[in-house]
């Protein structure tokens, strides 16, 4: 019989593995070269690599940022790099780089732009960090109002009238919700609405002339690049989230009509090309309007991009909707709160949270969307590239400006989602 | 027992609002009631608004010559033919391109997403700079690119002739690939069976039969594997079938193929231009090519999502009960992988029928230039057009979710 | 049970009806759940429900403050009678508090905002005298020092404690306790019997679904046992245990009790 019982006198220290199974030699084995289909593959990418490399390289190194033409450019590679030989004539960007970012809005007020970017940060900064400070929250509140004035100009108590607006549906809903809670709500929707039918606009008007206060009007059509994108995609994320919750909301609910209205709402404008929206936005809105209103296309498209992304955010959100446990519910019924405290308080800050991901998903499918406004001629990023491709002196380039358009979009969206990647982790490791 | 309701007091108005039983149906009827006055004004408006500019609301000229040329067409059409003919042209080559599309990006998206999660460092990484670049730039800067790459840096036809040319066929010279568009070789039967006409085109009786002789061929080869499966299951050894299963589905199609006197009619170079062969023009190919590598990147992600979602103990737990790597990855792994991937990557399908819509960025003839561009424009009826152009396509999105659906729920029964 | 004796001075039955169920029956679908409740619970009872799964015994107490709607029969709660009359319900509801069994604590809220949301937003009581009351529970419940934390942060034990302070806060005359042990670990089931306890103490008016034998015995002045949707037998707690009547409540009894 062998001997079971057994004491160890000495502890062993940890040695080194064998030379094979570290290094540079064990990573590439283990990597590259562990089996013959995996050589294989090695091999095809680094061929692949090659290509890319050889033909990018000696272009992008031989590229050219000054000079007033295509034929220019030539002409300067052919002579410092000699005859034959080609090269990337970037100086198309360094020329048009401010066009392709800011359409033609007017260069001396590029600031109006810049600015209303700045305040946008300052306007995000209190809806996605807990961090900042509450009172920065009126500065997300008026940031619509300031910053169609900022951008579109003139007087300023347009915009300053449409948020009073918003002040008197407050004030009315206080006023008389202590009467009846119900009637409160009524009042709150009906006063804005006749506000501004019946008095914003004399009132804008009155106080225009006894204080002018304004900045230069800007025409829709001085908006093109990545302003127009940005603007658009950004309206259009940001009136479509009350809308999709609503939506969702509504295709959760008990009630039948409600519930069939919004999932054909949902279903009928996933189910149809954007750009037919447009289309019909550009086209066929003023059939649907009263005779004699029209209005700025910029406003149509928003308006049209709103409802489409409406209908992608109400799922996104019945996605966060269910994935909150019964329990939740029942507990807010429990404590007595009623259906849209129960919803204010605790459905929705857990829902949204859960959902943000999916609406930076969203708005990342938006914003390349928004390109698709230059198919009613408007001047997005790629109709500006057109038309710089169209121009005699750049007639012929097209990889340049490509390649500049595709990395401002690349840069945004692959930040964007490398963030909702970000968020993701931290809501699965933050809950529970 | 006895059994008492609860009490019903008489109807008071405040019940309407504050009793379950009457204020679903209140807010109900407040809500359909605010939702008919808004499409009474609307159509209130559209009526006015149409009398207004002397315009009645009517689909007759769906029937009245269209007197435009379409360049690309899968079915008889002329100027001649009426903008309902124009309007089916359209839809044809909206579908055409939809499936072609989903095809190529199917390919290359499982492709991308298996190799992104190779072991091979190299590849991987390769795979991951290619989603990430493609998908995060708007798809019609693909388009728009792709057709530029085409038309002007390929060759024109002219450059192919003459001993020394500059550019030269590629595939064994059956391919010409031009600044006009590529040319490839078209398939051709010397004792065709003819044409059917089925009222609205023509459809060619040689494609009938070969697509009865491929669906008969898998039916006989499934045939085949249930047999072995019930052998399998008699006696536990499974006989061999693969030269059988081989014959079955190759045997026929060759037969019915040397029958009809199949061959190819190659793009041969007369004058300045290529005749013969089917010639894809740029618009397609930028279209093809560009939608495809576009929307493989988020197959290839549903893809690796899938495979990944796969948790590895089940592919330990069938290797330890012995399975050969292969039988495990059959049996076990890529029926749930297939469970998570084939949901998202239907959805992408739709979302590519979507996107051909972006054809008219380059001018291909799809549904949306054709009803929606050249004869919205001739005929003056946006508000006709628009209708039924969104829809065609809300059917087409339908019946493809109506597809997913019924996967999802077979897949649901075989969960039980 | 607890190692200390139990305070018996101010549990005391009295006369006045909190809770009177009669001739109630209710149905899932075709599914007859709930089969002629008659139950009348006096002011100051503690009353232990229990019985095989599926009995119906948590569809019971959900019925008394409207999480299931029952069909036909009454339900009169503190003397509001439960019907679709949407105020009726608000009343019950803020009248009775519930204790689940999976705490159904508000992760997005500390567990202060947990305990002072349904009395600034139900009842309507200024955010400071909120937050006092809250702590007061707190400390009651023996975990003050977790005020500012999240639920996730807490464990079971701790958490079921903070529910049931967060029904307490809003200062209900009834207390329903869903199975409130169930989801706890073993080492975790102790404290938060003893909150229950101590609340007994204090004369609440309790009804509890639950397996803790132990606890009806030390606790309750009533066992109800339920099958099938019914109530078959009822009786004072050492009645109960050991003599029971039925020989549903004794198969019961000793699959409970009998390892």
């Amino acid at each position: 019989m062998a001997d079971t019982s057994y004491v160890r006198t000495a502890m062993l220290s940890a040695q080194k593995p064998p030379a094979s199974e570290v290094g540079v030699v064990h990573w590439v084995r283990s990597n590259l070269l562990s089996s013959w289909g995996n050589c294989l593959l090695t091999l095809l990418s680094m061929f692949i690599l090659y290509v890319i490399v050889s033909s990018i390289g000696p272009w992008l190194v031989r590229s050219v940022w000054n000079a007033g033409s295509l034929q220019e450019c030539r002409e300067i590679i052919e002579a410092t790099w000699g005859p034959g030989k080609r090269g990337a004539c970037f100086a198309v960007i360094a020329e048009r780089w401010q066009q392709i970012i800011f359409g033609f809005y007017p260069k001396e007020l590029y600031w109006r732009p810049t600015l209303t970017l700045a305040l946008m940060l300052v306007a995000l900064g209190p809806i996605l960090f807990s961090w900042v400070p509450r009172q920065f929250l009126w500065v997300s509140l008026t940031f619509p109002a300031v910053a169609f004035w900022l951008l579109w100009g003139g007087s300023v108590w347009l915009p300053v009238m449409i948020l009073v607006g918003f002040a008197l549906g407050y004030a009315a809903f206080r006023a008389v919700s202590v009467v009846n809670s119900l009637a409160g709500a009524i009042a709150a929707a009906l006063v804005p609405v006749l506000w501004w039918i019946y008095f914003c606009n004399p009132a804008a008007q009155a106080f225009q002339d006894i204080l002018p206060i304004g900045l230069t009007m800007m025409t829709s059509d001085k908006f093109g690049g990545f302003l127009l994108s940005t603007v658009i995609g950004i309206s259009g994320i940001a009136f479509s989230l009350p809308i999709g919750i609503l939506l969702a909301l509504g295709r959760q609910s008990d009630l039948l009509i409600v519930k069939t209205f919004c999932v054909a709402f949902i279903e009928g404008f996933r189910g149809v090309p954007l750009i037919t929206l447009l289309f019909t936005a550009s086209l066929l809105l003023n059939y649907f309007l009263p005779p004699g209103t029209t209005f700025d296309v910029i406003l149509r498209v928003i308006i049209m991009v709103t409802i489409f992304s409406a209908a992608y955010m109400a799922e996104v959100i019945r996605g966060g909707l269910a994935a909150l446990p019964r329990g939740q519910y029942e507990a807010a019924d429990a404590l007595g709160l009623d259906y849209w405290k129960a919803q204010r308080l605790i459905i929705m800050p857990q829902a949204l949270k859960v959902s943000i991901p999916g609406i930076v998903g969203n708005f990342i499918g938006l914003f390349k969307d928004t390109t698709l406004v230059s198919f009613i001629s408007l001047s997005d990023p790629m109709q500006i590239v057109s038309s710089i491709r169209a121009n005699t002196e750049w007639n012929g380039i097209y990889w340049e400006l490509f390649i500049f358009v595709g990395l401002l979009f690349f840069i945004f969206c692959f930040s964007m989602s490398r963030y909702s990647m970000y968020l993701e982790n931290k809501l699965k490791t933050d809950h529970r | 027992m006895t059994v008492m309701d609860p009490p019903r007091a008489g109807f008071r108005p405040g019940m309407l609002l504050y009793d379950t039983r009457y204020r679903s149906i209140t807010i109900q009827v407040v809500f359909m009631v605010l939702i008919v006055v808004f499409f009474f004004w609307l159509f209130e408006n559209v009526t006015t608004n149409l009398r207004a500019a002397g315009k009645d609301f009517s689909f007759g000229f769906l029937w009245t010559r269209s007197g435009y040329d379409i360049n690309q067409m899968l079915v008889q059409y002329s100027s001649d033919s009426t903008h309902g003919r124009a309007l089916l042209v359209g839809l044809l080559n909206t579908l055409f391109l939809s499936f072609m599309c989903c095809i190529l990006s199917t390919v290359i998206g499982v492709l991308a997403g298996v190799l992104r999660l190779s072991k091979n460092v190299l590849i991987s990484r390769l795979m991951a700079i290619y989603v990430e670049a493609f998908r995060n730039v708007p798809v019609v800067l693909w388009i728009v690119l792709v057709n530029a790459i085409m038309a002007v840096s390929m060759p024109e036809p002219k450059e192919f002739r003459g001993e020394n040319s500059s550019a030269s066929m590629i595939l064994f010279d059956s391919v010409a690939i031009t600044n006009r568009g590529v040319y490839v070789p078209e398939p051709l039967f010397s004792r065709s069976l003819g044409n059917t006409d089925i009222g609205v085109f023509l459809i060619s009786n040689d494609l009938l039969a070969i697509i009865a002789v491929v669906l008969a061929s898998i039916w006989g080869y499934r045939r085949l594997q249930s047999k072995a499966t019930a052998v399998q299951n008699a006696t536990g050894i499974r006989p061999k079938t693969l030269w059988t299963g081989l014959a079955i589905i190759v045997l026929p199609l060759a037969a019915l193929l040397v029958a009809t006197g199949f061959h190819l009619g190659y793009p041969e170079l007369k004058g300045f231009n290529f005749v013969g062969g089917v010639h894809a023009r740029n618009s397609l190919v930028a279209m093809w090519l560009a939608v495809s590598i576009y929307s493989a990147t988020y197959i290839a992600e549903s893809v690796r999502g899938g495979i990944l979602a796969i948790s590895r103990g089940q592919t330990e737990a069938a290797l330890a009960l012995g399975l050969q790597p292969g039988l495990a990855t059959r049996l076990v792994v890529l029926p749930q992988a297939m469970r998570v991937v084939v949901p998202p990557l239907i959805s992408q399908y739709l979302s590519i029928t979507k996107n051909t819509s972006l054809a008219l960025a380059v001018g291909y003839m799809d549904l949306r230039s054709t009803l929606g561009g050249i004869t919205m424009n001739q005929t003056g009826r946006e508000l006709e057009c628009m209708l039924l152009l969104m829809g065609t396509y809300l059917t087409i999105s339908i019946i493809i979710s109506a597809l997913m659906n019924v996967y999802n729920s077979s897949l649901k029964l075989k969960e039980r | 049970m607890a190692e200390h004796a139990i305070d018996r001075s101010r549990m005391q039955v009295t006369d006045e009806v909190a809770i009177q169920i009669t001739s109630m029956n209710k149905w899932y679908g075709t599914f007859h759940v709930l089969r002629d409740i008659n139950m009348t619970v006096m002011k100051g009872e503690r009353i232990v429900v229990c019985g095989p799964s599926g009995s119906g015994k948590s569809t019971l107490i959900r019925c008394i403050n409207r999480l299931e709607e029952h069909q036909q029969g009454r339900i009169v709660v503190d003397g509001t009678e439960l019907t679709s009359d949407l105020k009726n319900i608000d009343i019950v509801r803020s009248e009775v508090g519930m204790v689940f069994q999976h705490f159904n604590l508000f992760p997005h809220l500390t567990i202060l905002e947990n305990l002072t949301l349904a009395p600034i937003w139900v009842r309507k009581v200024p955010k400071k005298e909120a937050e006092e009351t809250a702590m007061y529970f707190l400390h009651k419940v023996k975990i003050p020092e977790q005020a500012a934390k999240f639920p996730g942060q807490l464990s079971g034990g701790q958490q079921q404690r903070v529910a049931i302070a967060r029904s307490l806060c809003m200062k209900p005359r009834i207390m329903l306790f869903d199975e409130p042990t169930s989801a706890l670990d073993p080492e975790m089931i102790k404290e938060v019997l003893d909150t229950m306890i101590s609340l007994a103490e204090e004369g609440m008016t309790m009804i509890c679904v639950t397996h803790e034998m132990g606890f009806a015995q030390a606790v309750a002045n009533r066992v109800i046992f339920m099958d099938q949707g019914q109530i078959v037998e009822q009786n004072e707690p050492k009645e109960f245990f050991n003599n029971p009547r039925s020989d549903r409540t004794k198969l019961f009894l000793s699959q409970i009790l009998g390892h």
